[in-house]
C-alpha cells in the first residue's frame, strides 16, 4: 500500500486536513475505528454537511480507488454488483456453432465463467488488489430490499453469484455509507456498521472550512457569512442551510464583489442558501433584517 | 488480582446493560466491538472513549441524548476520569447514585429499576407503582378498554390506550398505480422475455409485469382545541403509530393556527416524538378557527402533500361558526384536491347527535365519509369502514333534518 493507514485519531485528523477536509475529533475517532476494526462507517446527517465528501477525500488521502454507488429507487443487483455479459455470451454461442463445437459441457462452463461477468461497483470493490474506498451514497433513497442485499457485502466482504460461487475480497474495501434519513435504515445493517451523526459544524470549524473552500473573500465577510448562517440554523426553517450552502453563498458573494452583508445583497442571493419558497418568504419577511441587526449589535458589521 | 483489561471489559459489559435497560439495542456482539474500539483508541482521552463507544453502540441520532446521559452518569468521577484510571475502577459499578440531574426519564428508570426490586424502600414506591400498573392490565382489561370512551378513562387506562393506539392497523388500502413492475404473473413482458431467451437459449420462460401497488399518502388534520383535548391526545399517538409504519403520513394540528408536526412524529420513541410535537404546537386546548386553518392548509400544504391519491383524515368535532361561508369554501376546495376526505368526529357517538352547529352543517356536504371515533374499537374499525362504499353525506343530512 502506498499510503499507510493512520495509526491514531490525531493521524486521521492530519490525514484529512492534508486534503483540506476539516473534521471534528468525534468524526475522526469513528473513522479511525472503522479503519482499524475494518467495519463500514455509517454516516447520517442533514444534507450538505460533508458526508459524501468524506468518502471522496478519504480515497484521495489514502491514494486509492474510489468506487461509488449512488442509490436510487429501483436499484438492483445488475446495476450495483454484477451482470452477465449477455452480448458476449451470444457471440460465444455463435462462434461455437460456426466451429461445430460439440462439447456442450465445456461451452456452458465457458459461458458462465468469471470473464463473462461485468463488474459493477460492489463487485469491483471486492476484486481489487489494494483496499479501495467504497462509497454507498444516500442509501435511504434505495428500496429496503437493497439493505438486505448489502448485508453480505458489508459483513463478510463477499458476494455470492449463484452460477459461479462466492467471490471473496482479498483486500477488504473501506466502506463509507451515507444517508439523509428520509427513511430509517434497517437495524440489521446498522448493527454491522459504526454509526456517526454528522452535525452542523461549530462557528470556528465552519469558518475554517469556508476559508479553505471558498478562497478570495475578505476576512470580515467570512465571519459575517458564517455567523449569519449559524444564526439561521437556529430558526425553525423547513430546510436549514448546510455547509455546502455556506460555501456556495460565500462564492456567490465573492462573485458579486460584495464586501460585507447588507439587506439588498442578502435578499438577492437567498436562493443560494434556501431552497424552499416558504423559507425564503419567511426570511424576506423581516428575519433577514433581524439577523443583520443582531450581527450589527455584536459589532460584526460596521 | 484481576488485570486492567478485565476491569475495562467488566465495566463495558455493565455499561451495555445500563443502555439496554434504557431501551437501546446493545447485543453481545456490540459489547465485544466496544472492547475492541476502546482498546483501539486507548484510554488517554475521555472524549475519544465517548466517541468510540457511541460509534459502536448507537443506531440513530435520537439515542445520543440517552447515551450521553448514561455515559456521564456511568463514568462519573471526573477527577479520576482525567487520568486513565476511571475505567479501571471497580467501584464505579454502574448502578449510580440517585440521580441529581434531571436525566432522560427512561435512563432513570433503567438505573433505578434493579434497586427498587432489591430493597422495597418507601421512596421507591413510585417505581413499584409503575411495575404494579404494568402487570395489572390483563387481557380482559384490554378488551374492556376497546369499548371505553376516551373521555371517561382513568389516567392509567388512558396510558394503556395510548400504547394500544400506536399499534392500530393502517386505515388505508394500497392503490394500483399506472406504472408496471416485474411480477410472477400478469401481463406478458415481451422485452424481458426476449432478454431471458438470450440468456438461456432454447428455453422459453415468459416474463410478466403488473401494475405497481402501493400505499397512498395519508394526511391527518387534527383538531386540538379545548373541546377535543382527550381525543386529540390519543389521536396523536395513533398518528405516530401510523407514521412509524407508513412513510407518507403527514400530520398537521390546528386550533387557532396550523402546525405541521410530521417531522417531530418521525422519532421512533413515542414519548420523545410527542414531546417534540408539543413544543411546536402552541395552541393546545385553545379555541378553534377551522375555516382559516383549512384555508391555510389548502394554500401552503395542499399542493405538496396531496399528490398521489392522498386521503385526508380530518379529526374534529366541527364546533365552529361558519362566517361568510369561508368554512364551506375551504372544505370544498379540500375535497376537490384530496382523493378522499374523511371526517372523524367523536361527537357522533351520541345517538341523538344532530348537526346543529353551523360548522358541522357547513362541513358535512363536503366530506366523503363521516365516522365516529371515540374509543379504540372505532379507531381499529376505521380501516374496514373506509373500504365500504361511501355513504352520501347528503342523505345523512336529510336524515337529520
Amino acid at each position: 500500500m502506498s499510503a499507510p493507514l493512520p495509526d491514531s485519531v490525531d493521524a486521521v485528523v492530519e490525514l484529512l486536513a492534508g486534503e483540506s477536509y476539516v473534521c471534528d475529533r468525534r468524526l475522526a475517532t469513528a473513522l479511525y475505528l472503522s479503519l482499524k476494526l475494518q467495519r463500514p462507517l455509517f454516516l447520517e446527517g442533514e444534507p450538505g454537511v460533508g458526508k459524501t465528501e468524506l468518502g471522496k477525500v478519504l480515497a484521495q488521502a489514502l491514494d486509492t480507488l474510489l468506487l461509488r454507488v449512488q442509490c436510487y429507487e429501483g436499484l438492483d443487483v445488475s446495476q450495483t454488483a454484477y451482470e452477465w455479459n449477455v452480448a458476449r455470451q451470444m457471440i460465444e454461442i455463435r462462434l461455437a456453432e460456426a466451429a461445430h463445437e460439440t462439447d456442450r459441457a465445456h461451452l456452458v462452463k465457458s459461458l458462465y465463467s468469471r470473464e463473462m461477468l461485468i463488474e459493477r461497483p460492489l463487485l469491483a470493490a471486492l476484486t481489487q488488489t489494494r483496499s479501495p474506498v467504497l462509497l454507498i451514497d444516500e442509501l435511504d433513497r434505495a428500496d429496503e430490499p437493497f439493505d438486505a442485499f448489502l448485508l453480505e457485502v458489508l459483513a463478510e466482504n463477499q458476494i455470492t453469484v449463484p452460477e459461479l460461487g462466492t467471490i471473496r475480497a482479498s483486500a477488504p474495501p473501506i466502506t463509507v455509507i451515507t444517508s439523509n434519513r428520509t427513511r430509517e435504515i434497517h437495524d440489521a445493517l446498522k448493527r454491522r456498521c459504526l454509526y456517526h451523526w454528522v452535525d452542523f459544524p461549530s462557528v470556528e470549524r465552519e469558518l475554517e472550512i469556508v476559508r479553505l473552500k471558498a478562497p478570495g473573500a475578505a476576512e470580515r465577510l467570512y465571519v459575517q457569512v458564517v455567523e449569519f448562517v449559524q444564526r439561521m440554523r437556529t430558526l425553525d426553517l423547513f430546510k436549514s442551510p448546510g455547509v455546502a450552502e455556506t460555501i456556495d453563498w460565500t462564492n456567490a458573494l465573492v462573485a458579486l464583489n460584495a464586501m460585507r452583508l447588507d439587506p439588498a445583497t442578502v435578499h438577492d442571493t437567498l436562493g443560494v442558501l434556501l431552497k424552499y419558497q416558504d423559507d425564503i418568504v419567511r426570511m424576506q419577511g423581516g428575519d433577514t433584517l433581524k439577523l443583520l441587526d443582531e450581527l450589527r449589535a455584536r459589532a460584526l458589521l460596521e | 488480582m484481576r488485570g486492567p483489561t478485565d476491569m475495562i471489559a467488566e465495566n463495558i459489559v455493565h455499561f451495555a446493560r445500563v443502555l439496554r435497560g434504557a431501551g437501546l439495542t446493545v447485543g453481545p456482539d456490540r459489547v465485544l466491538q466496544a472492547m475492541a474500539a476502546v482498546e483501539a483508541v486507548g484510554l488517554q482521552r475521555r472524549d475519544d472513549v465517548h466517541a468510540a463507544l457511541s460509534a459502536v453502540m448507537l443506531d440513530r441520532h435520537e439515542q445520543q441524548v440517552i447515551f450521553d446521559a448514561a455515559f456521564a452518569t456511568f463514568w462519573r468521577d471526573p477527577k479520576l476520569l482525567e487520568q486513565l484510571m476511571a475505567l479501571l475502577l471497580p467501584k464505579i459499578s454502574g448502578r449510580g447514585e440517585r440521580d441529581r440531574a434531571p436525566h432522560a426519564n427512561r435512563l432513570q428508570e433503567a438505573l433505578a429499576a434493579p434497586r427498587a426490586a432489591h430493597d422495597a424502600k418507601p421512596e421507591s414506591q413510585a417505581n413499584k407503582d409503575q411495575l404494579d400498573f404494568d402487570a395489572a392490565f390483563t387481557f380482559s382489561e384490554r378488551e374492556r378498554l376497546q369499548k371505553a370512551d376516551f373521555e371517561s378513562m382513568t389516567t392509567a387506562e388512558f396510558e394503556l390506550a395510548k400504547r394500544l393506539a400506536e399499534q392500530i392497523a393502517l386505515p388505508i388500502e394500497p392503490v394500483r398505480r399506472r406504472r408496471h413492475e416485474a411480477a410472477s404473473r400478469g401481463r406478458l413482458d415481451l422485452r424481458a422475455t426476449m432478454l431471458k431467451m438470450a440468456r438461456a437459449p432454447h428455453t422459453l420462460t415468459p416474463a410478466f409485469t403488473r401494475p405497481r401497488v402501493e400505499l397512498p399518502p395519508l394526511v391527518v388534520l387534527l383538531d386540538i382545541s379545548g373541546s377535543m383535548d382527550r381525543y386529540s391526545r390519543l389521536f396523536l399517538h395513533y398518528a405516530h403509530g401510523l407514521a412509524r409504519r407508513h412513510p407518507h403520513v403527514h400530520t398537521l394540528t390546528f386550533g387557532t393556527r396550523l402546525t405541521n408536526i410530521t417531522r417531530y412524529l418521525r422519532h421512533r420513541d413515542p414519548d420523545h416524538a410527542l414531546q417534540l410535537a408539543d413544543e411546536q404546537v402552541q395552541d393546545w386546548k385553545g379555541g378553534t378557527r377551522i375555516a382559516s386553518c383549512l384555508a391555510e392548509f389548502n394554500r401552503r400544504w395542499g399542493r405538496r402533500l396531496l399528490g398521489g391519491n392522498a386521503a385526508v383524515l380530518l379529526v374534529s368535532d366541527g364546533l365552529d361558526r361558519d362566517e361568510n361561508g369561508h368554512l364551506a369554501e375551504a372544505a370544498a376546495h379540500l375535497r376537490r384536491t384530496a382523493h378522499q376526505l374523511v371526517w372523524l368526529n367523536p361527537l357522533l357517538r351520541f345517538d341523538g347527535f344532530k348537526p346543529k352547529a353551523a360548522g358541522v352543517r357547513a362541513l358535512l356536504p363536503h366530506v366523503d365519509r363521516f365516522l365516529p371515533v371515540h374509543n379504540l374499537e372505532s379507531l381499529a374499525d376505521l380501516g374496514r369502514a373506509l373500504r365500504e362504499p361511501a355513504l352520501d353525506p347528503h342523505s345523512q343530512m336529510t336524515r337529520w333534518n
